[in-house]
């Protein structure tokens, strides 16, 4: 471990938060690439929102979601029905994350911050990969005694138009 | 009505020996039947749905939609009569609404500023007199005969259509009265909210999403979460209506629990999973909101509309033909004035269940897909749809049944002369 003086230089501060979301975020990424969906729920606090939904309906205020998950137990129902009811054509997945923002931490402990996000789908009968979604991260984080989890995730997407399903979380 | 391509004489397309037991690919597959569809059909002696009116509540309001492919735009005019004008400039053609909604006096087009009145009218040309004595339109130009095209519109429970025939009987009549009485249960009056869209491609024939939904046979096998959880299972209280002509549907099914049924039964269905449970079964309630038998309908109305009701999330499904391997499916998702704040969430929550994203959309959108790789790739062939021998087509009381797609094909068979 690093020995970090404290009171810690609020910079220095900026600076490793910035680091943990953003080393979160691969993480992120990379449970749902490998199609873990078990991780992937675990990233999310007891009291959870999970949304996807187009920037269409995120402009004009109206809350429909293509997922809406108003807790973690809906973030594993949805991982429960994915790997144990759904059918679907086999695919990769590759989610790039980028373009981090954080805010400083607000009063309860929440933590704002936004991110761009890119989705590329290969299906197996295809040499190319599909622009599968494009959108943008609107998050508030939380330090829980298990580390960092979401407390909310809202993926709005620019592609209006779905590529036909969106079979595996953004 | 033209004949259309002399080519549709050609020996390939006619119709299997068996009839309407069999669905030939060219159907779904071919350019020249599909051009036949958009003129006889989706142009043709049909109500198609544009909008809700709550997406257009005061004068001036408006919103992009189609009409089989063709973009329209669907406007409230001043006197609150709602209008549905092609979105195409009289001038030179250019789509000049590329907005997907708003607020408006009048349309202006971007590339020489011809301008409309909400109903359409040709209202201003610029320069129309020239300069100076110079240019400008003939003397005789008639503004009157260059408005916006104007489609026949009717509405009904707040639900708007559009007609390119003048000469359209009553929606009321179109629907007839069984599938009126369904459209009734889910539009009972009560005045709508718009909960937002979701727009999807399908890389499918169009036909083939009206086909899912009358063939309630793959509802019970494909979709294990809605079998699972007692949605639909064969043996459930159910329906598969057809209007009579063939063309509208309605499949209904009461929620039962999955428990409860036939060993026998279940042993059939391999989508039947025991001992799933849910982390958050409330998502699953059924509040039981309408006048009817049913928690679940599902209307295909002719040619582009979709009403769900899965129990409590209710939505519009409007098809976009593109060509005859793809469709746009835009979807309309709605509640009630009135609604509480619990009720709305519950219906987004139900959400999970429809749509692109949707436990049971998504593998809809999938079949689909693979029925259209499927002719593509092994081509000329045809498809067999031969379930319930006893119901030669329309409404069967078994959901082991396709005699719907047949009705449909009937229907289908006689517009399109194929």
């Amino acid at each position: 471990m690093l020995d970090i003086p404290t009171p810690l230089d609020p910079r220095l501060a900026t600076l490793l938060l910035h680091h943990e979301i953003d080393q979160f975020n691969a993480r992120y990424a990379a449970a749902l690439d490998a199609q873990r969906l078990g991780e992937w729920t675990e990233m999310f606090t007891e009291d959870a929102f999970y949304l996807v939904t187009s920037r269409e309906n995120a402009d004009r205020n109206q809350p429909v979601g293509l997922i809406y998950c108003d807790s973690r137990a809906m973030i594993r129902d949805r991982a429960f029905a994915l790997e144990k009811t759904a059918m679907f054509a086999p695919r990769y997945l590759r989610h790039i994350i980028g373009n981090l923002m954080v805010q400083p931490e607000g009063e309860m402990g929440d933590i704002r911050a936004t991110a761009n996000y890119v989705v590329l789908q290969v299906l197996f009968d295809r040499p190319d990969a599909t622009l599968h979604q494009i959108g943008v991260y609107h998050d508030i984080f939380r330090h829980t005694q298990d580390g960092l989890k979401l407390r909310e995730r809202r993926c709005i997407y620019d592609n209006l138009l779905v590529p036909n399903a969106l079979c595996i979380p953004v | 009505m033209t004949d259309g391509p002399a080519k549709l004489r050609d020996p390939r397309y006619r119709w299997p020996e068996a009839g309407l037991t069999r669905v030939p690919d060219w159907v779904y597959t071919d350019a020249a039947v599909y051009q036949r569809e958009v003129e006889r059909i989706f142009h043709g002696q049909t109500w198609n749905y544009v909008a809700l009116e709550a997406e257009i509540p005061n004068p001036g309001d408006f919103i992009r939609s189609n009409v089989g492919p063709t973009p329209v735009v669907v406007v409230r005019g001043a006197g609150n009569a709602i209008h549905v004008v092609e979105n195409r400039c009289a001038h030179r053609a250019a789509e000049f609404c590329r907005t997907l909604s708003g607020t408006t006096k009048e349309f202006v087009c971007p590339y020489h500023q011809w301008t409309y009145t909400l109903d359409g009218g040709l209202k201003a040309v610029p320069f129309r007199r020239g300069v100076a004595g110079k240019g400008g339109m003939p003397a005789d130009f008639d503004m009157q005969a260059r408005g916006l095209k104007r489609l026949n519109v009717t509405t009904h429970r707040g639900v708007v259509f559009a007609s390119y025939a003048d000469d359209m009987e009553p929606l009321t009549e179109y629907l007839g009265p069984e599938i009126l009485r369904e459209f009734e249960a889910t539009f009972d009056g009560r005045c709508l909210t718009i909960l937002g869209h979701y727009r999807h491609t399908l890389p499918g024939n169009w036909k083939l999403y009206h086909e899912n939904l009358k063939d309630p046979y793959h509802a019970t096998l494909l979709h294990t979460f809605l079998v699972t959880f007692g949605l639909l299972v064969a043996g459930n209280k159910s329906l598969m209506l057809a209007d009579a002509t063939g063309r509208h549907g309605v499949m209904a099914s009461a929620k039962s629990d999955a428990t409860k049924v036939a060993a026998d039964v279940r042993g059939e269905m391999r989508a039947y999973k025991e001992g799933m449970t849910l982390a958050e079964p409330r998502f699953m309630d059924f509040v039981d909101e309408f006048d009817s038998p049913w928690s679940v309908t599902m209307a295909t109305i002719w040619p582009n509309l979709i009403v769900q009701r899965e129990m409590n999330t209710l939505g519009i499904r409007q098809i976009v033909p593109t060509g005859p391997h793809e469709f746009i499916m835009k979807w309309t998702m709605f509640g009630f004035e009135g609604d509480s704040e619990e009720m709305t969430r519950h219906r987004l929550r139900q959400g999970n269940l429809m749509g692109p994203a949707g436990f049971l959309g998504l593998e809809d959108n999938e079949a689909i897909k693979f029925v259209q790789d499927g002719m593509q790739r092994v081509p000329d062939g045809e498809h067999v749809v031969e379930l319930d021998p006893q119901t030669a087509y329309g409404t069967s009381d078994t959901l082991i049944s396709e005699a719907a797609i047949r009705g449909m094909y009937r229907h289908w068979r006689e517009v399109m002369d194929l």
